[in-house]
């Protein structure tokens, strides 16, 4: 089967020399919820920005249905991202913004209007169709969010954190919605995020990531069936997986520090020389 | 609350009347010096034939003015947002015309052109223009930057980012310039006729107090006065207006909140 997402040795530096990401080498096939879970500066961000071609990989390629970014579309698939805020039109009401993908692609005013009723149904917003998104909470808003990426009906669906500024029991409820979505759409999802947890109970597969340099440093399975009730989240499996991913973030940052304590803390280490050059 | 927004200004205001009325009868100023309230409003009344049309000529330049400052201030700020070279190469010259002062620069005008209202109704755009320059080119660059990837993920056109991005979001700057550029083009109108002189055909409110000044035709004078800063209360009242018409439904400085 083909794979939905190749990354072959893709690696990013920034124009001023920042080495952002390593090589990285990841095959994702379709179906699958991969997590991308590691520590602020480990690249995770720039990794899907790459693969939604928001960034460009300054080495390597990357492969979204065996085309390159710019010919998915003409093969039939498509992708839509998440953001990590919800990036509204605050002047516009949520069945608007929903639509805006459509109207900017140009597609037929009755049939647009038919998948934005669908998508809201499907987030469970069909009646905060007509509100503005300042009348929203957060979650609210990132269920308009998510309903707008879904309503061009992707394949594959990138998100950023997207549930990072929200409350944990908000972000619980998300969650398993999400997995619902994901099930009934049969969706590729690659998700991006720093919970441990959230990583363990929505993936079948994570992709752990190190700092400085940003590296891919492990690749767990969490091997559970779906449907995940609420109780996984309590389980001893659970625990047993969210340890396995613990032990191999802190091996992965001992790992940094003790190679080069120095790039750890660039700016300390530098303030500590020059205290130390002013002492002698 | 809601009543304390007219009612507090309201109090002020017949406290301030009363004093001066209260002072004038009980300094006997004399009325070519300070003449009281109540006189001022006889005067407003008697003269009304001849105040009347020159405010109606003092208005009519300011919506000129102000329309045009409006308009070229819009298409100036686009050209700037379009190209970075285009705002790099003109910007310095908006700001030129910001800092000369107009009464400096009103002579040579309405020397050059011909026809005196024409000539008053530059003077009056090129003092109302800048605040239409800067504020709405600060808010067609003011897009939030994820919707802007958002837009450019999705293969947005330029026109399509313009109008259903750029423009939205600068709509909250286009009003705050809308209200400050609306008083400047009254006040370049009376600045530009208080320099214009008689002005030949159409006299406007500065001329009137220019001639109650030679004739020490003092409550005239501050009729006009009067006038002059009513017509620039209204015109605030009305950009408000307008502002609240156009964001009250989404933007935060128009939207009502619970207190």
């Amino acid at each position: 089967m083909a794979n939905a997402i190749e990354i072959l040795s893709a690696s990013k530096t920034y124009s001023n020399g920042t080495r952002a990401l390593e090589p990285v080498d990841l095959k994702i096939q379709p179906g699958e919820f991969v997590t991308l879970l590691g520590p602020s500066g480990c690249g995770k961000s720039t990794l899907l920005k790459m693969i939604a071609g928001l960034l460009s990989p300054s080495d390597g390629r990357i492969l979204i249905w065996n085309k390159p970014i710019d010919k998915v579309e003409a093969s039939g698939h498509k992708l839509a991202f998440v953001f990590q805020e919800a990036t509204l039109m605050p002047w516009s009401r949520v069945r608007a913004n929903v639509r805006l993908p459509l109207d900017l692609h140009g597609d037929a005013k009755d049939e647009a209007e038919k998948r934005v009723n669908d998508s809201l149904e499907l987030v469970g917003l069909s009646k905060f169709a007509d509100a503005y998104p300042r009348e929203l909470s957060g979650g609210m808003q990132m269920r308009v969010s998510i309903a707008r990426a879904l309503v061009t009906q992707p394949d594959l669906l990138l998100m950023d954190e997207p549930f990072g500024a929200l409350d944990e029991i908000t972000r619980n409820k998300l969650d398993s919605d999400l997995l619902d979505l994901w099930e009934k759409k049969k969706l590729t999802v690659v998700f991006v995020t720093h919970s441990i947890y959230e990583a363990v109970y929505l993936s079948t597969r994570v992709v752990v990531m190190a700092a400085r340099p940003g590296r891919v440093v492990d690749q767990v399975n969490i091997d559970e069936p779906y449907p995940r009730g609420h109780d996984f989240r309590v389980s001893s499996q659970f625990a047993q997986y969210a340890k396995t991913l613990q032990d191999s973030l802190l091996r992965a940052a001992a790992m940094g520090a003790s190679t080069d304590s120095a790039s750890d803390e660039p700016n300390g280490s530098a303030s500590n020389r020059s205290t130390n050059e002013a002492a002698q | 609350m809601k009543h304390q927004k007219w009612l507090l200004p309201l109090i002020v205001a017949v406290f301030a009347i009363a004093l001066w009325k209260g002072l004038v009868i009980a300094l006997d100023i004399k009325p070519f010096l300070l003449p009281g309230p109540d006189l001022v409003v006889q005067t407003l009344i008697k003269d009304w034939g001849l105040l009347g049309s020159a405010l109606f000529n003092t208005l009519r330049i300011t919506f000129f003015a102000f329309l045009a400052a409006v308009i070229l201030g819009s298409l100036i700020a686009f050209a700037f947002v379009q190209s970075k070279w285009i705002e790099t190469a003109f910007f310095p010259y908006a700001v030129l015309l910001q800092v000369t002062p107009i009464v400096a620069i009103a002579p040579l005008i309405i020397i050059w052109v011909k026809n005196p209202t024409v000539s008053l109704v530059i003077c009056a755009t090129i003092v109302a223009l800048f605040p239409m320059i800067s504020n709405t080119t600060l808010g067609l660059r003011s897009v939030n930057p994820g919707l802007a990837s958002y837009f450019k993920m999705n293969r947005a056109t330029r026109w399509q980012t313009l109008v259903r991005l750029r423009i939205p979001s600068a709509a909250p700057y286009f009003f705050g310039g809308l209200r400050i550029s609306s008083g400047l083009a009254l006040i370049g109108a009376v600045v530009a006729e208080f320099v214009a002189g008689t002005g030949g055909t159409g006299v406007g409110l500065a001329y009137q107090i220019l001639q109650s000044g030679y004739q020490l035709n003092i409550p005239r004078m501050f009729a006009a006065l009067l006038l002059i800063t009513v017509a620039g209360v209204l015109l605030f009242v009305l950009m408000n207006w307008l502002s609240k018409l156009a964001l009250g439904h989404w933007h935060e400085s128009e939207v009502k909140h619970e207190e």
